[in-house]
């Protein structure tokens, strides 16, 4: 039995501890906001974020994630940087599919919170991690400024 | 074309075709939303009101991110007079009222849901409120002309006021008006108006439930064994390691493959790992790209099917001052939607309840009847949202599978394909070869077009009723030129290559808008003009081409000089009755193509909804880059070799260019807009590659090297 510590509650989980956290999240917590995308830490669907930390849930175990705080796209709301995030979102209309869009939105969040002025360079160097096969870059670049009180290029 | 050569499911496949021709198929209507309290009428197949005055109107087209979760429900809300911000939306089921006029059949695809439902969608809306109205003069004993329908009430001679929850029942009994007056376009209050999607919230705050999200009571999960050769076959099986792993339930063979369900899909997908499977691997085991290309190079010596003939080629090109030839090739590629194939079924002896993410509900339903023996009306289908499907989600392979697996072990079962079965076992986009000649006259004016395409043909397998003549016309889109060319052959030749194809965005535009495109812009070249002003002189008798040409050639700053290092090149198509053009702004940095600027003018006739069409063209935009720069299938012993992000590279937010785009003001019916962009602009970026350092690049993804 692990225990871990998720959107600031406490949940026992029963399963493998070398079971990918992103499994974890969905399969046995039930909280399916957070996405699989390609299970190789190669999309960014599956961000959450560990102790703050922008992370792959796909490549991170749950032994590796007990005892830390998670964040997931159900918590990120509570956090300033996070709803400042999403309220920008939803401003833009940024999602098409929307698939993405939860590991988009963590990794913005993230980087409002270590950055909260962030120049087009660091907007790149935050989000290069996440895939959209939508193509929503133009209005996650923007949302993120808008977020950030900032102007774009 | 292995699939093909499975009876079984080919036989699923024509069911669910045939399901086109007027049969009445059962409808279950899900009303989980009712509570006890509150009953729901429906005045027609779209729309749903419930005592409480909920307004639900269904979706009869798959939300995939082009937005016709919003687009369709306007026209429904624009007519029915109800505050488009307080509606519903559901998923429609499988039914005849929902079959897309375009297509014949219940399918999103090919651009058309807003094309098909402008009228359909606006006189259901009507229909239903002149139901309502009707009703409340009846209550009243009023003359319906008296009242007036606003903001989901009816209100009548001396202040008399009824809801729409009130007044749906009796609505319900009434026939509905044949003929309905529409709104003139200066009426209209949400149509055309750059209004918010109505599931934006969802999709942020996580809560929205694509194909992969489903949870039934009860619920196993399973991974799947396919053979790495598509089309290949079981021979035998060790699964005994499988079997004594953690969590698993069943190992069961099914028509694909070998299942493993578990309790968690990690413990299926570990155990399904372990699997020690023989293959017998098929008639495609040897496959290779060479292979691939080699035949369809030799397909072009053989006689093509005949799309135009104009005039006498053969004359016009020996007349001709200069001449020149050049062949564009494209390769195979996959879909790559985020969301990768899943399905959720529930198949018992006599029901089945299907959930997932799917484009073709008419085929779910023909395939899970043939599956599982069940009668249509037993079957009830329900279409989640889609994390992506460009095409992809048309072909139901996995829904078959998971319908399979559930019949088999006769529990419910969530069936979820990695990244890489997904990458490793699609419908992929054509290869295609494209040769043309062109001739210019003494003055460097066209006087000869000659076009030949070869390319497998995704319509022979999935309708091949409609290839006539060796004719596809899935496969002919945007085949013919707009330019005023007096002597133009333009033929293709399906040839079947082993793997198997499927429709991806923008279809067989992709494939004819850049071989077209390029070599207006090679002849342009050859007659010493301007890629611009020669298409322009070409297009006297195009004034919707020549419109959009114009205007992304003015915002673009055609001819005003650019830094060093930089050039522009410029493409015009037409696809899905949509016009555009756009101009795109290169660089070539560390020996790769480097696109900053995309300038996009689109004439799409009347739009429903600006916003979604700009969330369009972007969205095109990124997909086409994607395309160009990186789109590979490639095949070596048969197998596919690409099996993730790492080697199928899909764009990234600092590759994104600066995208402007400018929609004309138009009146004309409307196009389509989900798709015609990423065929576009893998043409603007090669002509501007030319231009910028002289190599042409004739085969896609693009290499400099």
């Amino acid at each position: 039995m692990a225990r871990l510590t998720i959107n600031g509650k406490s949940r026992e989980v029963n399963a493998d501890p070398s079971t990918p956290l992103l499994w974890v999240i969905r399969d046995s917590l039930g909280m399916t906001g957070t996405k699989f995308g390609c299970g190789a830490q190669l999309c960014g669907a599956c961000t959450v974020l560990l102790d703050g930390v922008p992370v792959r849930s796909c490549g991170t175990s749950l032994s590796v994630a007990s005892g830390r705080k998670i964040t997931t796209i159900e918590g990120v709301g509570a956090t300033p940087a996070g709803k400042k995030v999403q309220q920008a979102w939803a401003e833009l209309d940024v999602p098409q599919c929307g698939y993405c869009q939860s590991g988009q939105i963590m990794s913005a969040t993230a980087l409002l919170t270590t950055n909260p002025k962030p120049t087009d360079a660091d907007i790149n160097a935050a989000m290069e991690g996440n895939i959209c096969r939508c193509g929503t870059y133009p209005r996650i670049r923007a949302a993120i400024h808008k977020a950030a009180g900032t102007k774009g290029a | 074309m292995t699939a093909l050569k499975n009876p079984s499911r080919r036989t699923f496949l024509k069911s669910g075709a045939a399901l086109g021709g007027g049969l009445v198929i059962g409808v279950h209507l899900p009303q989980a939303f009712a509570k006890t309290e509150v009953t729901t009428s429906m005045p027609n197949a779209w729309i749903r009101i419930g005592s409480d005055n909920t307004v639900t109107i269904l979706c009869a087209r798959s939300e995939m991110g082009q937005g016709v979760i919003m687009a369709l429900p306007t026209l429904v809300a624009e007519e029915l007079e109800v505050d488009l911000k307080k509606i519903k939306v559901d998923f429609a089921p499988p039914g005849e009222a929902y079959i897309n006029a375009m297509l014949g059949a219940q399918l999103t695809g090919g651009s058309t849901s807003v094309r098909d439902g402008y009228d359909k969608l606006r006189v259901a809306g009507a229909q239903a409120r002149v139901m309502l109205v009707q009703a409340a003069a009846d209550k009243w004993s009023v003359d319906a002309e008296k009242c007036k329908a606003a903001n989901g009430m009816v209100t009548g001679p001396g202040g008399k006021k009824a809801s729409y929850g009130q007044l749906a029942e009796a609505a319900s009994k009434l026939t509905p008006p044949k003929d309905v007056q529409l709104k003139d376009a200066s009426q209209f209050r949400y149509i055309g108006k750059p209004l918010k999607r109505l599931d934006t919230a969802g999709k942020i705050n996580g809560t929205t439930q694509f194909g992969i999200d489903v949870k039934l009571p009860g619920m196993l999960y399973a991974a799947l064994a396919q053979c790495p050769v598509i089309g290949g076959k079981v021979v035998s099986v060790d699964d005994a390691k499988a079997k004594s792993m953690p969590g698993v339930k069943h190992v069961v063979r099914i028509t694909d493959g070998v299942a493993v369900v578990a309790d968690s899909w990690w413990q299926a997908k570990t155990a399904r790992d372990t699997l020690n499977i023989t293959w017998d691997e098929g008639p495609n085991k040897s496959l290779s790209t060479a292979a691939v290309f080699q035949g369809l190079a030799d397909a072009m010596a053989k006689p093509a099917a005949n799309i135009r003939q104009q005039g006498d080629v053969a004359q016009a090109m020996s007349g001709a001052a200069k001449r020149l030839e050049a062949t564009y090739e494209m390769p195979f590629l996959s879909h790559s939607p985020m969301e990768p194939m899943n399905f959720t079924a529930d198949v018992r002896s006599d029901s089945a309840m299907l959930i997932g993410s799917i484009q073709f509900q008419q085929m779910a339903l023909g395939m899970a009847a043939a599956i599982t023996g069940l009668k249509p009306g037993q079957i009830t289908i329900k279409t989640t949202y889609l994390g992506g499907g460009f095409g992809r989600r048309i072909d139901l392979d996995y829904m078959a599978q998971a319908v399979e697996i559930s019949k088999t072990i006769g529990k419910p079962v969530k069936l979820v394909w990695t990244r890489e079965d997904d990458m490793t076992h699609d419908f992929y986009r054509p290869a295609s070869v494209t040769k043309m000649f062109g001739g210019l006259d003494a003055e460097g004016k066209p006087v000869a077009l000659s076009l030949k395409m070869t390319s497998p043909s995704v319509t022979t397998r999935l309708f091949p009723q409609i290839v006539k003549d060796g004719v596809d016309p899935l496969m002919t889109e945007a085949i013919l030129v707009p330019y005023d060319i007096a002597n133009q052959s333009v033929g293709t030749v399906i040839h079947e290559t082993g793997l198997r194809v499927g429709y991806l965005r923008s279809v067989s535009h992709a494939l004819n808008v850049f071989a077209n495109e390029s070599f207006i812009d090679e002849m342009a070249v050859a007659a010493g003009k301007d890629p611009y002003q020669f298409r322009r002189s070409l297009l006297e008798k195009q004034p919707r081409f020549r419109n959009v040409l114009d205007l992304a050639a003015d915002k673009a700053g055609w001819g005003t000089s650019l830094p060093a290092g930089r050039a522009r090149g410029i493409a015009l198509m037409e696809g899905y009755e949509t016009y555009m053009a756009q101009v795109a702004e290169v660089s070539v940095e560390g020996g790769a193509v480097k696109v900053h600027r995309v300038v996009v003018a689109v004439d799409l006739g009347r739009m429903v909804n600006p916003n979604i069409v700009e969330q369009q063209l972007e969205s095109n935009i990124v997909f086409g880059l994607t395309a160009l720069l990186y789109g590979n299938i490639t095949l070596k012993d048969g197998r596919v070799e690409q099996t993730n992000f790492h080697d199928f590279k899909l764009l990234r937010m600092p590759e994104t260019p600066k995208i402007e785009m400018h929609i004309v003001k138009s009146t004309e019916k409307p196009g389509g807009v989900g798709e015609p962009g990423m065929a576009l602009l893998p043409p603007a970026v090669a002509n501007a590659v030319y231009a910028l350092n002289g190599k042409r690049l004739r085969k896609m993804p693009f290499s400099l090297a």
